[in-house]
């Protein structure tokens, strides 16, 4: 669906990315996994068009950008309008919206602004409203984060659905190996700065989506494997 | 609700009684009591005359409000936009902001002759350049953030205009909003004082040079009253409105 190449991204006279070069596939889960500030939020924020300012190039495979639903690192809400409006004003004419809201337990609080909702609630709405203008490709930045346990599953679960029902490609930016061993179809571990691939793993397919105790010993084999060249941050 | 609302009210009506007192303690022409102008302003009200002038000078502020309203913000937002018409556009803020307001009324009567398009003009010259004063800091306080998500799901220019930058913006366009009223309603007489024969302005004069302070005063008052009215029906509500959502 998309191949990425970034020769260098630079932020005043620094460095940041580069050089980088992967692939991802329709209806493939990739996770990207590194230390936190090594620049995986500007890659998501290149290959979501909002920055062009690169030396590199994207290539879609069908010459046009796909539709983009993105999680940001923060919810990004509208603090002015009800959670509802929130979905609606970026999907008109769909109207998903009732069942996500539903299955991310923001349906009592439909009605209420945006801005009384909780850290976890205001996560939820972020992730329904990229779910509900029914993209081609989702772009995650530590979606999960800040989610309780119970209700990180239940997101996870959102993300499981959305891919198994309709074709949808995933970029999942996560600093954590168990998350992106849980959900992705191939991990690429990014490290040093500029930020450079060091290694992608193929997430063997009997494993994939497998959830809690398979994804972990997933991840303390990678991480095994990968020994100090690989330090997770947090 | 309570002691404060309680305070409010008290607090006028002291003043009335204040003004009362004085005004038949000293029993002078120059300073007439309070049941006086009261009486001067039902008598100029069954005239007719205090609502023609009144409703005349209100259209004048209306048109002057809403052209530098119009104009100011849409030059504020472009110069908080970009740095290029900010920069250009800055000189000529100052030059506008320090003309004194009787210059530019005097100065755009003997270019564009005694009339109404120069009156109103004048008016809103003088509003414009703190209306886009204003505007400007507002469009630079913008959400980077949010414009992001708008540009990323692809909402529609109009749409972001409406959903993302004007909430943002409101406070802004509120206390523009607010100083202007204030600022052209002192403008607008005076310029009806200096060049038209209507008005709250034109009034004035003519009491002015009867030395009739009672119609004066009544003409203020009814004036005071008309401002605050605007300010309690619409202004407050609208502000209301807008900040429904803070919690």
């Amino acid at each position: 669906m998309l191949s990425v190449r970034i020769r260098t991204k630079r932020f005043a006279q620094r460095d940041v990315l580069g050089p980088l070069d992967f692939t991802l596939g329709a209806g493939e889960i990739l996770a990207i996994v590194g230390p936190s500030g090594c620049g995986k939020s500007t890659l998501l924020r290149i290959v979501g068009g909002l920055d062009p300012d690169f030396d590199g190039r994207l290539t879609w495979s069908d010459g046009k950008t796909p539709r983009i639903g993105t999680v940001f690192q923060t919810p990004r809400l509208l603090p002015w309008r009800t959670v509802r409006q929130n979905l609606d004003l970026v999907t008109p004419g769909r109207d998903g919206g009732d069942a996500l809201l539903r299955r991310l337990d923001l349906w009592p609080v439909r009605d209420a602004f945006a801005a009384t909702l909780s850290v976890g609630m205001a996560r939820r709405l972020a992730i329904a409203r990229a779910f509900a203008i029914e993209p081609e490709l989702v772009l995650l930045d530590e979606p999960f984060v800040s989610l309780d346990e119970a209700m990180a599953v239940q997101a996870r679960q959102v993300l499981l659905d959305a891919w198994r029902y309709r074709p949808l490609s995933a970029l999942l930016v996560t600093h954590d190996l168990v998350e992106a061993a849980a959900l992705a179809d191939r991990i690429l571990l990014l490290s040093g700065s500029p930020a450079r691939p060091i290694r992608t793993l193929v997430v063997p397919p009997e494993r994939r989506r497998a959830g809690g105790d398979i994804a972990a010993g997933l991840a303390a084999e990678i991480r095994q494997a990968l020994g100090d060249h690989f330090r997770e941050g947090a | 609700m309570g002691r404060i609302t309680w305070l409010r009210l008290l607090s006028p009506l002291l003043l009335l009684i204040l003004w009362e007192a004085v005004a038949r303690l000293l029993g002078s022409r120059m300073l007439p009591p309070a049941s006086a102008v009261f009486q001067a302003l039902g008598r100029e009200i069954l005239a007719g005359t205090l609502p023609r002038d009144l409703a005349i000078t209100l259209g004048r502020v209306a048109a002057a409000f809403a052209l530098s309203m119009v104009l100011g913000s849409a030059l504020g937002l472009a110069m908080g936009r970009w740095r290029a018409v900010d920069q250009f556009f800055e000189s000529w803020l100052t030059i506008l902001l320090n003309v004194p307001a009787v210059v530019l009324i005097v100065l755009l009567y003997i270019w564009f002759g005694l009339n109404e398009p120069a009156a109103i003009a004048s008016v809103a010259l003088n509003k414009l350049p703190a209306t886009a004063v204003t505007i400007r800091e507002g469009r630079r306080a913008i959400d980077r953030d949010l414009s992001d998500m708008a540009e990323s799901f692809r909402m529609t220019r109009w749409r972001t205009l409406r959903h993302v930058v004007l909430p943002q913006l409101s406070p802004y366009l509120f206390a523009a909003a607010r100083n202007g009223l204030s600022l052209i309603w002192k403008i607008v007489l005076v310029v009806e004082l200096l060049g038209r024969s209507s008005g709250v302005g034109f009034r004035i004069q003519v009491y002015f040079q009867l030395f009739d302070v009672t119609s004066l005063l009544a003409y203020t008052l009814a004036f005071i009253l008309v401002m605050q009215g605007f300010e309690w029906s619409v202004m407050q509500p609208l502000e209301r409105r807008a900040n429904r959502w803070r919690r």
